[in-house]
């Protein structure tokens, strides 16, 4: 059969989910922001949520998501969507309530808000894209660019001494008490993206379920504030970023199970 | 039915105020002079009664961005905090402002600058008033000077904050927020229901619920011609309020040849030395605004035909009297009398260091 | 035993030319083509189009939503 045959219809088996709006992204060709901003809009499709769910749009590289899904959005001030996303869920426990945070928004800038929300176990998910970089404003250190790695406010590469260290924050969330699943994927192959859509559906069905917070990190590629093309800049991901910040879950379960019932109804 | 007469602190009147007026949350971090606002409401449980949220937050910057989440919702929210917490908030109330959003601020002003101390101060009339934040920006801003008005400007400033769907301030200095008082609290006002939420703000981020166009609330505009159309919009609106909502009180102003401009708990203690003086025969009136924005600038220009001088009393270094200045434009004296760090002049004193400015 | 046949489109005026789905596809039928888009992209199509299976790897991973795959069963 020729491609026109084929092109029909009744055989469409993969083609753009109606939640994406019209608007051409402004991301850099081959940027993961697209893949995931694409998988969550899939998932809300797939759940016939997008009424009732709130996203929060961070600031850097991804303020503008909200031009993209065609559901309501918050665009909070830098590092504070955690706490805008804790009221818009406290307020209206019926919705489902989203964060999009890159890595200066969530564990620099906004480490504190991140924190106390998955402390408090918010029933809200966070969507944190980790791409070791600041790109909007031009490829300055993030708090998890790696030891070694060049950008331009670290130009001979992060020194621990000067720097410090990478920041693992996902660790760190997932031996919160608050937090329920916790877990690290990537969108640059097509094996990866079924997985991360797995995630984020499992992370908003968690939200439903009043599990705690769910955070679903993406280690992304920024090609543009990495020197690299799109390609390159995925090969150089996985033998480099995922070393230090390897796939897989980190923590799945219920918020406070770590605690015995005496322990969570203890009174003095 | 009776009225219900109850002896309480300011900052309780708050918090009893809150519930009654259909407030939908609340979210604040302890800091004195004004912690009882929230310990009452925890203990109150109004969760329980009016579905009322209460959240006790990891900071004041905490605080408030979930004020700007709640109201972006068009939910009835509300912080309060005192100075150097209000400080940490800055940046939130400048995008709730830009972004068009009712809230309600509470600031029981302590001593600054700073951490500076707990006791009573009126130092943040310039962070209130001129726009603590970045940005050209205006906050509505009561000034309660009792119990009782701590109370009743809870409701009105949120009816002002949804009339004009801007942040309202209640900036009440620490005496009244630890004071206790007699007081009649406002009737229950039910919260309103999701649809009336609905209705009444169309722009609200609860879920599309089959709305067609998405709803997203933003302060960015990248674009130069977006950014202006928006300071353009927010000065018309600020030029509304102006024209509008100014409030202010006088005392025996008629036939004052000087008048005291003085707010908070510092104009209850103007009104006594003005017995005093007129006792010894000057004749002195008292103007307390009640709007500290917008400014009773057209009271004091009328005023300035008829008296002789105005003499401004403040807990602070001299802040409003720069906005009676402005109002005076230099037509008659204006002196200042102000003290800090948490010492609250006397009626005696004020009387004192008012003939010594003004009467040669 | 049933061979399956796929196809795909490209929005092309979407499609910014990362090559992500040229990588992508295990049966090599994308490639870039020498014309651009209206932003001056090039933009990915089928070079290799009977290979095409179907199995939307190049859909997955495309950043800008623009391919869309077709697919058929022949007897």
């Amino acid at each position: 059969m020729t491609p026109e045959e084929i092109i029909k219809p009744e055989n469409l088996v993969y083609g753009r989910t109606k939640v994406l709006t019209d608007n051409i992204m402004h991301y850099c060709p081959g940027c993961s922001h697209g893949v995931i901003h694409k998988l969550i809009a899939e998932v809300i499709e797939e759940m016939g949520i997008q009424d009732t769910t709130v996203g929060v749009s961070p600031v850097g590289c991804s303020v503008f998501a909200y031009n993209y899904l065609d559901i309501d959005w918050q665009e909070a001030a830098h590092g504070r969507a955690c706490a805008v996303a804790t009221a818009i869920k406290r307020l209206n426990p019926e919705t489902n309530v989203f964060t999009y945070q890159g890595d200066g928004d969530m564990a620099a800038i906004g480490t504190a808000e991140t924190i106390h929300a998955c402390n408090r176990g918010e029933n809200i998910v966070i969507f944190f894209v980790n791409n070791a970089i600041y790109g909007m404003t031009g490829g300055q250190m993030a708090p998890t660019t790696l030891i070694g790695m060049k950008t331009v406010t670290c130009p001979y590469g992060r020194n621990t001494d000067l720097n410090g260290f990478p920041l693992v924050i996902s660790d760190i969330l997932a031996k919160l008490d608050g937090t329920c699943y916790v877990t690290r994927q990537s969108v640059h192959t097509n094996a990866a993206t079924i997985k991360a859509k797995k995630a984020i559906r499992k992370a908003f069905e968690n939200a439903q379920a009043k599990k705690g917070t769910s955070v679903v990190e993406f280690v992304s590629a920024c090609n543009t504030g990495w020197k690299k093309t799109p390609i390159e800049a995925n090969a150089w991901m996985e033998e480099h970023m995922f070393p230090k910040y390897p796939l897989g879950d980190i923590k799945d379960t219920v918020k406070g199970s770590q605690l015995s019932d005496e322990e969570k109804n203890a009174k003095y | 039915m009776a009225e219900e007469v109850k002896l309480m602190k300011g900052n309780e009147a708050i918090a009893h105020a809150a519930i009654r007026c259909g407030c939908d949350g609340y979210f604040g971090y302890p800091i004195t002079p004004q912690s009882e606002v929230m310990e009452t409401l925890m203990a109150q449980k109004p969760w329980e009664t009016t579905g009322m949220v209460v959240l006790q937050a990891e900071s004041e910057t905490s605080s408030i961005n979930m004020v700007y989440g709640g109201a972006a919702c068009g939910k009835k929210v509300m912080t309060s905090s005192s100075s150097p917490g209000v400080s940490l908030m800055q940046e939130g109330v400048s995008y709730i402002a830009c972004a068009e959003l009712p809230c309600l601020i509470v600031n029981v002003m302590r001593g600054g600058p700073g951490l500076g101390t707990i006791q009573p101060s009126q130092g943040d009339y310039f962070q209130t008033t001129k726009g603590g934040g970045h940005g050209d920006y205006r906050l509505i801003t009561l000034s309660p000077s009792t119990v009782q008005e701590m109370a009743d400007f809870v409701g009105l400033g949120f009816d002002l904050a949804f009339k004009y769907q801007t942040p309202s301030v209640l900036l009440a200095d620490g005496v009244i927020g630890q004071m206790m008082e007699k007081i009649v609290l406002p009737d229950f006002k039910p919260r309103r229901t999701d649809e009336e939420v609905r209705k009444e703000c169309p722009w609200g981020t609860m879920g599309k619920n089959g709305r067609k166009d998405r709803n997203v609330v933003t302060s960015l505009a990248l674009e130069s011609e977006v950014m202006q159309e928006t300071n353009n919009r927010l000065q018309a609106k600020y030029k509304a309020i102006e024209e509008n909502e100014v409030r202010f009180e006088e005392h025996n102003c008629e036939d004052a040849e000087y008048v005291f401009v003085a707010f908070g708990s510092v104009a209850r203690i103007c009104e006594s030395a003005m017995e005093i003086l007129r006792a010894e025969g000057h004749k002195v009136g008292v103007l307390r605004p009640i709007t500290l924005w917008p400014f009773p600038t057209k009271e004091i220009q009328r005023l300035t035909k008829q008296v002789k001088g105005f003499m401004d009393v403040e807990l602070n270094c001299g802040q409003m009297v720069e906005d009676v200045r402005l109002a005076v434009n230099g037509q008659v004296p204006v002196g200042f009398y102000g003290r800090q760090g948490g010492i609250i002049p006397t009626a005696e004193e004020i009387a004192e260091a008012f003939k010594a400015q003004m009467v040669k | 035993m049933a061979k399956i046949q796929g196809a795909v489109t490209v929005d092309t005026e979407r499609c910014k030319g990362c090559e992500l789905c040229v990588a992508a596809c295990p049966s090599h039928v994308l490639g870039m083509s020498s014309k651009v888009n209206s932003k001056g992209y090039h933009y990915s199509e089928m070079v290799n189009a009977e290979a095409c299976i179907g199995c939307a790897s190049c859909g997955h991973v495309c950043p800008d939503a623009c391919i869309s795959v077709y697919k058929v069963k022949l007897q």
